[in-house]
């Protein structure tokens, strides 16, 4: 009892230092404004729908190309096997930015100029597809391979087999590391910013060079992000409750 | 008819089935029986193609199995097969196990394949477990419903592998009850089985397998009560 309402005292007194931090100047050399950002809220507002949507689209089709890889390492000849190995190891172990780079100006030296929202989208979209292939690879090899010889016993094609039994068990198991994989979706498109991409990051960037309030607009930033982040995984949530009824 | 020519099947160096000569006609009961390992069930999965076989002919109906021209997925329509691991689809309710190869295999519509899988589901006795998840339910009930579903696809013939053999002991009974019923049928069945007083009962002939090869085929309750070989002597007085 004693405990916790000292523990309670504790984070009080944390609070309020933390708010009058926040609110004026008194303990370090700078002076917090925040109606620039206030004004700029709609903007911000606005930017993080972009960089929603950039996160959304890649998620896709880092899906769609990451099944894909997933199959081919399993199943493909030689050559798709070396092509999927070869994607998945540079997309696992390289840095995202430079991935981001060779869409926007790796690409554009040989000029191949793409618009920085397909810069990021295909970077996004890369990078996400190596790092799903290798969940989904996983959830192939876990679901017990009587399952594909029982469908394919009723008269099921093969692609029949993996659209209808074997992919839907396993976008069950990958569930959560997808939901994850969403979540540094959003938290990568960040890097957009750098080849001139105005999502949250870029937008913030540009209004706080701006009005000259950096710390107010990017501590703005990362509330706008921290939201998107909970909102995003609250949805994968409720979706999860409706899709899994086993 | 399913008629197997010198049929010969190896994995890798290890030859599983060596020269099977076979035929069941229509509307008969072959029960197999013999030790793990001696080819019974594998001789099933070649039937139906699951899996390939490297000399010798097998047929069902005058088509050929194995052959490149024969189209496998209409060939298996026709075959029902059920496992030692019941293998339900476990994202599927129990209906949608049973409906699902009509509609997508056989064309049905929705409405359609829906009275076929309860009919089907009704006569395996499941008929109170439509919109229930295969996971909640028991081995027996999940194997019957193995049955439902490939019954479902109305096949002229039904592989059983070792159906029995994974549950628990009080759980047999309604499994083996299931297959009588579609003896009663006229059902042609082959049975892959370590019942053998099932095995006397319900089917027509009994083949005995021995390392590959049929060591001993006869009617049903000759195989079993006097059995001519003495490997098949051997093996029933271990078993009975």
């Amino acid at each position: 009892m004693l405990d916790a309402s000292l523990n309670s005292d504790i984070q009080l007194k944390l609070f309020i230092s933390l708010a009058s931090l926040l609110s004026s100047g008194t303990h370090m050399d700078y002076t917090f404004h925040w109606r620039p950002v206030i004004k700029a809220l709609p903007d911000l507002f606005s930017a993080a729908l972009v960089t929603l949507e950039a996160a959304v689209l890649s998620m896709l089709l880092g899906i769609i190309f990451g099944l894909v890889l997933a199959l081919m390492r399993l199943h493909g000849s030689r050559p798709l096997s070396l092509f999927a190995t070869v994607w998945i190891e540079l997309a696992r172990n390289t840095p995202a930015l430079l991935q981001l780079f060779f869409f926007g100006f790796g690409l554009g030296a040989f000029g191949w100029h793409l618009t920085p929202f397909t810069i990021v989208l295909c970077g996004l979209a890369f990078n996400n597809a190596g790092y799903l292939a290798e969940n989904f690879r996983g959830g192939f090899q876990a679901i017990p391979a009587p399952q594909y010889k029982a469908a394919r016993s009723l008269g099921m094609s093969a692609t029949q087999t993996y659209t209808r039994i074997i992919i839907p068990q396993v976008f069950r198991l990958v569930y959560y590391p997808m939901t994850n994989q969403m979540v540094w979706a959003v938290l990568m498109s960040s890097l957009g910013m750098l080849v001139g991409f105005r999502e949250l990051s870029g937008e913030t960037q540009f209004l706080a060079s701006n009005t000259f309030r950096l710390f107010e607009f990017f501590l703005a930033a990362a509330v706008f992000y921290y939201l998107l982040v909970k909102l995003i995984l609250l949805a994968a949530h409720l979706l999860s409750r409706r899709l899994f009824t086993y | 008819m399913i008629e197997l020519n010198s049929v010969n099947k190896s994995f890798g160096d290890l030859q599983v089935l060596k020269g099977i000569d076979l035929s069941v006609a229509k509307g008969e009961v072959l029960s197999v029986i013999g030790a793990s390992g001696s080819g019974k069930s594998t001789m099933l999965y070649c039937i139906n193609a699951l899996e390939q076989i490297q000399g010798g002919s097998i047929s069902v109906d005058g088509l050929d199995v194995h052959a490149k021209s024969t189209d496998i997925n209409k060939l298996r329509q026709n075959i029902g097969m059920v496992f030692q691991q019941w293998n339900s689809f476990p994202h599927l309710t129990v209906l949608d196990n049973v409906a699902l190869a009509p509609k997508i295999v056989l064309g049905k519509s929705a409405d359609e394949a829906r009275s076929i899988a309860e009919k089907q589901l009704q006569h395996v006795d499941l008929g109170d477990k439509l919109d229930t998840y295969p996971t909640r339910m028991s081995g027996g009930q999940q194997q019957r419903l193995a049955i439902a579903r490939a019954l479902a696809m109305e096949p002229g013939y039904m592989l059983f592998d070792e159906v029995t053999s994974a549950l628990d002991p009080e759980l047999v009974g309604e499994v083996l009850d299931t297959l009588r019923l579609l003896r009663e049928d006229g059902m042609t069945m082959i049975v892959v089985t370590h019942e053998i007083n099932f095995a006397r009962d319900v089917s027509d002939r009994i083949a005995f397998f021995h390392q590959g090869v049929i060591e001993e085929l006869a009617p049903a309750k000759e195989l079993v009560n006097n059995p001519q070989r003495q490997r098949t002597q051997q093996f029933l007085s271990k078993v009975l």
